[in-house]
């Protein structure tokens, strides 16, 4: 009889750990705390030259095969960097971009290649999915037409307000379909940008009611695209997450370690030692997730472990940060209240990484039916 | 040395084949669920005849050098015996202070003459061990021991009261860990380890009767107890470092124990398999959300301590706390392990306020029993609470 626990292998190869070192390295040079905070009251949330010089790395053609000008490494060798972006609470493009790809590749076929090219050269990419709040929901109220003309608005895309290619979620003769989006196609005043919790992130709300797209993908293909991008996604979220908690633990530490009350170090104190204990092992338990999950992915569609890695990663990453940036707060008293402490950019990370991709409940629910029927 | 597939795949046949012959039948007595619950003479005989067994067919202590007694062989064939006990619900290796924690610490730390002394015994379960380090009024805080041990001539006297020792009323012998010197100005430094006989004038064991209704456990009292000189163990004074290495072995933080298998393995299938046949409502359990959301939980747990063993061997994903899993695992796995048993009891309904004595209780009261029985490994060997502080001290920095 097999084990309720299924496949529970864990590999890492030497170009993840080759991409672990470099992007941790890279970030910490480029992206210190000060200039996470400049970024904050930017439009975009980061420095173009930064962004350049993260496409000069080739992250954003890591995941494309090579026959594209990637790296031809898979979406596994992503999570890495991934990881080390959350721990910087860097946002930029990368993430969107990747998983547009990752749709584009998974949902495309030969004539998207020269797209997949740009991808990989750093155009912004960004796919188009919610058309509210419900990550549950199926998402295919906006219709497009076989010629490719689309009528409905999509919100929560990720850079929407700056990215140069939209692949957008949709039905096309009552199948889920894909439409692809010049975003110069754009009307004026398609795009209102949210105001969001986490300050290093941006989506937008689009209308792209009459917006000519360049095709539209339809197929068996896309529809398993389609649930490959909803898993990737939470899975990209999930190693995100993992960062940003590890971060937010070694900022609790370091308080911990250095703050005195009634003439003790406050870290002396069981009432913030154990819930500290807590944290840090959500955060091991985050990693060993994603990095499962990533040991599971390669070209092919998502299998059914593969599956109940990345909901699990996403359960255990998103719970992790999100009661982080609570307990940072908390931890750090009266100056923990305040706009001015770190702990306020990982609270909002935290309500942020929370619901990406589909909440906790969300994906329990579906691990229930996965595991025990 | 590493060994060949083929050569471990063959070895796993031939004990697989050997088990299946040799494992006895339910004796018709209730076995304990690990080594802490040996309570009755008829339990212990079981045990050790079957340890003995294990033992004489080479299957015991692969990795201990042959003129000890063990097999010589590489740790992986330990391994594969162990798996194979599990799988075939084998009964205990009961002699567990003795297998897991004195005999690898005596391979370590102890000089010729002590290893010829005990190893042997240790395996073939001839001789007993128990461990005398916590006392009524100092468990968790184990440097503050009182218990004295006073040099006379070739001899030291022992006088004072140690407590939860499991096996202490069969054992042979006492890892006994006792205050040499009350003056010292470090309490650590006051402290000496001595591999002390049971059988001997001024020693009296009163079994201690648990929450879940067994026995295993007992209060030592030592009056005026003469013991041997030479059963000081390394030397006077260095008693916590000695205590400190055996608390790796006890803890699993490092290997070498003869066999693993010291307890009724409960895994987190053997709770899904059991609850699918009850009912709530009317519908099988697993039809209730609230339900499958707390049994998702567990398993995802329990996939995690699994992911964790194998992250512990790749150096890239552990580098950021390289002590963190190892000194992590006790503290989850225990509490883990306490609320899937918990949760098997809870799930029963009013079948779930049935104890083991009751000939209607599901499976003998297994989960019920298991669940009480657990709190044994969330409090024995440093509570879970201890633990905290070693993962907030040892692997985060934070101050004492």
């Amino acid at each position: 009889m097999t084990s309720v626990l299924g496949n529970v292998s864990l590999k890492f190869s030497d170009e993840q750990s080759m991409l672990m070192d470099v992007a941790r390295g890279f970030l910490n040079d480029k992206a210190p705390t000060d200039k996470i905070r400049e970024f904050l009251e930017s439009d975009q949330g980061y420095e173009p030259q930064l962004w350049e010089e993260i496409v000069n790395l080739g992250w954003t053609g890591i995941a494309l095969p090579e026959m594209v000008g990637g790296a031809g490494l898979g979406i596994s060798a992503v999570i890495p960097v991934a990881e080390a972006m959350g721990h910087a609470l860097l946002g930029t493009p990368l993430i969107d971009t990747t998983l547009a790809g990752q749709l584009l590749l998974r949902a495309g076929g030969a004539e998207q290649e020269p797209l997949l090219q740009e991808i990989a050269e750093g155009r912004i990419a960004t796919v188009a999915f919610l058309d509210g709040g419900d990550w549950g929901g199926a998402n295919l109220a906006l219709t497009m037409t076989t010629e490719g003309v689309l009528s409905g608005s999509k919100t929560f895309v990720g850079c929407g307000h700056e990215a140069s290619l939209i692949l957008v979620v949709g039905q096309c003769d009552n199948a889920p379909a894909i439409a692809v989006v010049d975003a110069a196609d754009l009307k004026a005043g398609a795009i209102s940008v949210n105001t969001l919790i986490d300050l290093t992130k941006r989506t937008a709300q689009i209308d792209f009611t009459g917006v000519a797209a360049k095709a539209v993908l339809t197929g068996e293909h896309v529809v398993a695209a389609i649930r490959d991008y909803r898993l990737l996604g939470a899975l990209l979220t999930a190693a995100e997450a993992a960062g940003s908690a590890a971060r937010c633990l070694a900022v609790i530490v370091d308080y911990l370690k250095t703050r005195k009350q009634f003439g003790k170090l406050i870290g002396s104190y069981q009432a913030l030692k154990h819930p500290t204990v807590d944290i840090y092992c959500g955060v091991e338990d985050a990693r060993s997730f994603c990095y499962h999950a990533a040991s599971l992915l390669d070209a092919d569609s998502l299998s059914h472990d593969a599956e109940i890695a990345c909901r699990m990663a996403k359960v255990s990453a998103g719970q992790t940060m999100s009661y982080a940036g609570d307990r940072a707060v908390q931890f750090h008293g009266g100056i923990g209240f305040t706009w001015d402490c770190d702990s306020t950019l990982f609270i909002r990370r935290g309500q942020w990484s929370h619901q990406v991709f589909g909440d906790a409940i969300h994906h329990r629910k579906r691990l229930a039916s996965l595991l025990l029927d | 040395m590493a060994e060949s597939k083929e050569t471990l795949k063959a070895f796993q046949a031939d004990v697989a084949a050997w088990m299946k012959e040799h494992v006895p039948a339910d004796p018709g007595f209730l076995l304990p669920l690990s080594f802490l619950e040996v309570g009755t003479e008829q339990q212990l005989d079981f045990l050790r005849a079957w340890q003995h067994k294990v033992w004489e067919a080479g299957f015991l202590g692969m990795h201990w050098p042959t003129e000890y007694g063990g097999q010589g062989a590489d740790p992986a064939y330990q391994g594969i015996v162990d798996r194979e006990m599990a799988r075939c619900n084998a009964p205990i290796m009961f002699n567990t202070i003795g297998l897991g924690w004195t005999g690898p610490l005596l391979l370590e730390m102890g000089t010729d003459a002590e290893k010829s002394k005990y190893l042997k015994h240790i395996l073939s379960g001839d001789e007993i061990w128990c461990q005398g380090f916590s006392e009524p009024d100092h468990g968790s805080d184990l440097g503050a021991v009182q218990t004295k041990a006073v040099r006379d001539g070739d001899e030291y006297v022992i006088n004072g009261s140690k407590i939860w020792t499991t096996l202490g009323n069969y054992a042979d012998h006492m890892i006994l860990l006792a205050r040499t010197d009350p003056t010292a100005e470090r309490k650590y430094d006051g402290l000496s380890f001595f591999l002390s006989p049971m059988k001997v004038a001024g020693v009296d064991a009163v079994p201690i009767r648990k929450v879940t209704g067994e026995y295993g456990f007992n209060q030592v009292f030592f009056t005026d107890t003469r013991i041997p000189a030479d059963t000081l163990m390394v030397g006077e004074g260095k008693g916590w470092g000695v205590a400190m290495k055996t608390l790796e072995y006890e803890r699993g933080v490092t290997a070498g124990q003869a066999t693993g298998h010291w307890m009724v393995a409960i895994e987190i299938d053997d709770l899904i398999n059991d609850l699918r046949g009850f009912e709530r409502d009317g519908a099988p359990v697993f039809d209730d959300p609230a339900v499958r959301d707390e049994a998702v939980g567990l398993i995802m747990e329990a996939k995690a301590l699994s992911l964790s063993a194998r992250r512990m061997g790749v150096p890239a994903l552990t580098s950021d706390f390289p002590m963190g899993l190892p000194l992590s695992s006790k503290y989850r796995g225990t509490e883990w392990s306490r609320r899937m048993k918990l949760f098997g009891a809870a799930m029963q309904g009013a079948q779930g306020s049935l104890y083991v004595e009751d000939p209607n209780a599901h499976r003998g009261g297994f989960w019920q029993r298991a669940y009480f029985s657990n709190f044994g490994a969330t409090i024995g060997g440093g509570t879970s609470q201890v633990q905290a502080n070693i993962i907030a001290e040892h692997v985060l920095g934070l101050p004492k």
